[in-house]
């Protein structure tokens, strides 16, 4: 089987640092799949190389066997892949209901006549919107807020908004850059199960950055660990926190449980 | 305190009328003026009906301050107190009514009622009428520069130079085909097909307007950065030595003799169009992607939204909408020159935008509508006009930064619901 999202050989420099080195990654249908590594290691880098803000000074990219380096960010997300954002990105003067609503904007076909005039057309899409929209927030359980502003709400409501955003656009694939960062214990669990549930609704694969440990073996089926832009160890949960490299360059340092 | 809740008490009949009744109180008000206006002032001691709610003769002639007042309060005051306090109950059931009506047709219905008004109150002097169609026109443009300045958060200068497009190449096609002029000549149309004309041309104003701003958007849009603030202006520039160096459409002596055909219907249809399709815009995915880009570009490009493309439409659409009010405004004065487009025009609607609040179509109409008839009513104090308005407009900012109603959505539904009764 071929991998929903297959990179080969991905080298990226910044000047003259050498951010990513030979990556590749082969990430399956409906898998979940961590990505760790210590601070500086190039993780972010990664997926804004995947996901086209920055294009890789070399290497492939392909989602679903079609070539998609070098392409636009937003076409990128059009093709089915959908990203959160290690430092929230939220639109600061938008409500949560806008937030999930513009994310259908590859969606609608109703064309400027449509924006322009209020068309029949037009009516009907954004109706379908608002019900896609509105089952969006039930799951990722920011119903509640939907006509607030998402940049005041909590700081763990406001990852599920920028992740039930990411679901809009309707992803075959989603990238979380660090989607625990600053959260309660509590709310910790609450994101594992919200993401275990995703997978299962919409059929997606998952690749994700994180720093907690527990959260990481817990949730992924395989890891891969990254240091200095290279991949130094790949395995399930259990083969990386026995790996030599990985305990020394990494785990050794932090709390295992 | 007890002032305070009486005036309260007193307000409170206001709270419970509706949109209708506002109507009904002013339909009262411009009938009566219609009618007796001129024996009321009279016996008020006024040389005429106060043209713009008395404040002119207030500040010209401030011992008429007292008969001024009196004619206010007993031509409008009066009559909008008397239905709120005697008629709420029975027009909020005809608001009713027609609310349960379609949208669009209960909106008509009540464009229909509020140009009647308008009609009324203008038809008493000239004066009114091309005050009331300038400011129907300065609703257009600071709705417009509000798409770009205000939802699209740019910083963009050449408006007028939008504008100026707009009235060349309207008053090119009118003078053209429709008029005996010197510049152009006889005119090529019979006189009756002027009337059917004049929408095409200032559509082709807007186009032209419109192509003219991708020479401000291609370049500014192209790489992230505040390039737009400074070559729009450039532009705005350009554009002004362009027509004052082209003899043919008259140099910096302007072009005049446009033939009558923005009269008061014309404006108000093409206002309230503009409202409705820029509302409709601003509204939907497409306009609410350009708050996106915005808020946060990289993140609208991660939700599929094509950054460039949603800023260059809406750049566009918003110059379309300038272009068209460029022609309007060339055929209400009939004449234009290039040095009414410069900085001060600019200046004006950067007013009115900033004042009335970023990001929202009724701030908009509110800050049109206001600015409009402060300057107008101010217009006695001459210079002190640009004392007084700048300090309000600095009052403003520091009490209410992003103007008075700023992100807010216009709804039409809201604004024409009934009000039950508490
Ligand atoms: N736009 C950029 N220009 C230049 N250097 C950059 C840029 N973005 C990242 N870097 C550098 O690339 C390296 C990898 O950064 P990256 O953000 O990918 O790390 P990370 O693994 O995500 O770390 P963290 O855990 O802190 O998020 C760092 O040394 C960083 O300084
Ligand atoms: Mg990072």
């Amino acid at each position: 089987m071929t991998p929903l999202l297959k990179v080969e050989n991905m080298t990226h420099f910044f000047g003259g640092l050498r951010a990513v080195h030979n990556y590749n990654l082969n990430l399956e249908k409906n898998k979940i799949q961590g990505l760790i590594g210590p601070n500086g290691a190039g993780k972010t880098t990664v997926f804004n190389l995947i996901t086209g803000i920055f294009k890789p000074s070399e290497g492939s990219v392909k989602l679903d066997k079609e070539e998609i380096t070098g392409l636009f960010p937003h076409q990128i997300a059009s093709k089915g892949l959908g990203r959160t954002f290690q430092n929230l990105l939220l639109w600061r003067h938008l409500t949560v209901f806008d937030h999930i609503q513009i994310a259908h904007y590859s969606q609608i076909n109703y064309g400027l006549i449509g924006s322009f005039f209020g068309t029949k057309k037009r009516r009907k899409q954004e109706a379908e919107i608002e019900e896609s929209a509105r089952r969006l927030m039930e799951i990722f359980d920011i119903s509640d807020f939907a006509n607030m502003l998402a940049v005041n709400l909590p700081y763990g409501a406001q990852r599920r908004v920028e992740m039930a955003r990411a679901m809009a656009i309707k992803p075959k694939v989603l990238f979380l850059d660090e989607p625990t960062a600053g959260m309660t214990p509590e709310e910790l669990i609450r994101m594992i199960q919200i993401i275990k549930n995703v997978r299962k609704e919409f059929n997606v694969a998952i690749f994700l950055i994180e720093h907690r440990l527990k959260f990481v073996m817990e949730l992924c089926e395989t890891i891969q660990t990254l240091v200095f832009g290279e991949v130094i160890a790949e395995g399930t949960p259990e083969q990386i926190q026995n790996n030599p490299q990985v305990i020394e360059a990494y785990l050794g340092k932090e709390d295992i449980t | 305190m007890k002032p305070i809740i009486r005036f309260k008490k007193f307000f409170r009949f206001f709270s419970a009328m509706p949109a209708l009744g506002w109507l009904f109180g002013f339909l009262t008000a411009v009938i009566i003026e219609y009618l007796i206006g001129d024996n009321i002032a009279w016996m008020l001691g006024l040389p005429k009906i106060p043209a713009l709610f008395g404040f002119l003769i207030m500040l010209k002639k401030p011992l008429l301050i007292p008969g001024a007042s009196a004619y206010i309060i007993i031509v409008y005051l009066l009559p909008l107190t008397l239905t709120a306090r005697f008629c709420s109950g029975t027009i909020n059931k005809i608001a009713a009514k027609l609310y349960k009506l379609p949208t669009p047709v209960y909106t008509v219905l009540y464009l229909i009622f509020l140009y009647i008004i308008i009609d009324i109150w203008a038809g008493i002097s000239d004066y009114r009428i091309v005050t009331i169609k300038l400011t129907f026109i300065a609703i257009i443009l600071t709705l417009s520069l509000n798409v770009i300045n205000g939802y699209m958060g740019e910083f963009s200068c050449s408006h007028t130079g939008f504008m100026a497009l707009g009235a060349y190449t309207a008053s090119t096609v009118t003078l053209i085909l429709c008029a005996n002029d010197k510049l152009f000549g006889e005119a090529l149309l019979p006189s009756y097909l002027a009337p059917f004309l004049f929408p095409i041309a200032l559509i082709a104003g807007g186009i032209i307007a419109a192509i003219g701003s991708l020479l401000v958007a291609i370049p500014s849009f192209r790489t992230r950065g505040d390039y737009l603030a400074i070559i729009s202006l450039a532009f705005m520039f350009i554009v002004k030595s362009l027509i004052e160096n082209l003899e043919v459409l008259g140099g910096a002596r302007g072009m005049g003799s446009q033939p009558h055909l923005a009269n008061l219907p014309t404006v108000f249809i093409w206002t309230a169009l503009s409202i409705w399709i820029i509302n409709n815009f601003v509204t939907s995915i497409i306009g609410k992607a350009t708050n996106a880009v915005r808020d946060n570009e990289t993140a609208a490009n991660a939700m599929t939204v094509n950054t460039r493309k949603t800023k260059i439409v809406t750049f566009m659409f918003a110059a379309f909408w300038a272009g068209i009010a460029g022609g309007l405004f060339a055929h209400v004065l009939c004449y234009v020159n290039p040095g009414t487009f410069g900085i001060k025009k600019l200046a004006e609607i950067f007013t009115m935008v900033y004042f009335g609040g970023l990001n929202s179509v009724v701030g908009s109409i509110i800050g049109a509508i206001s600015f409009n008839l402060a300057s107008e009513a101010l217009r006695p104090l001459e210079l002190f006009k640009w004392i007084i308005i700048p300090v309000i407009m600095i009052l403003i900012m520091i009490y209410k930064p992003t103007g008075l109603v700023a992100f807010k959505e216009f709804n039409i539904k809201k604004i024409l619901a009934p009000k039950g009764d508490k």
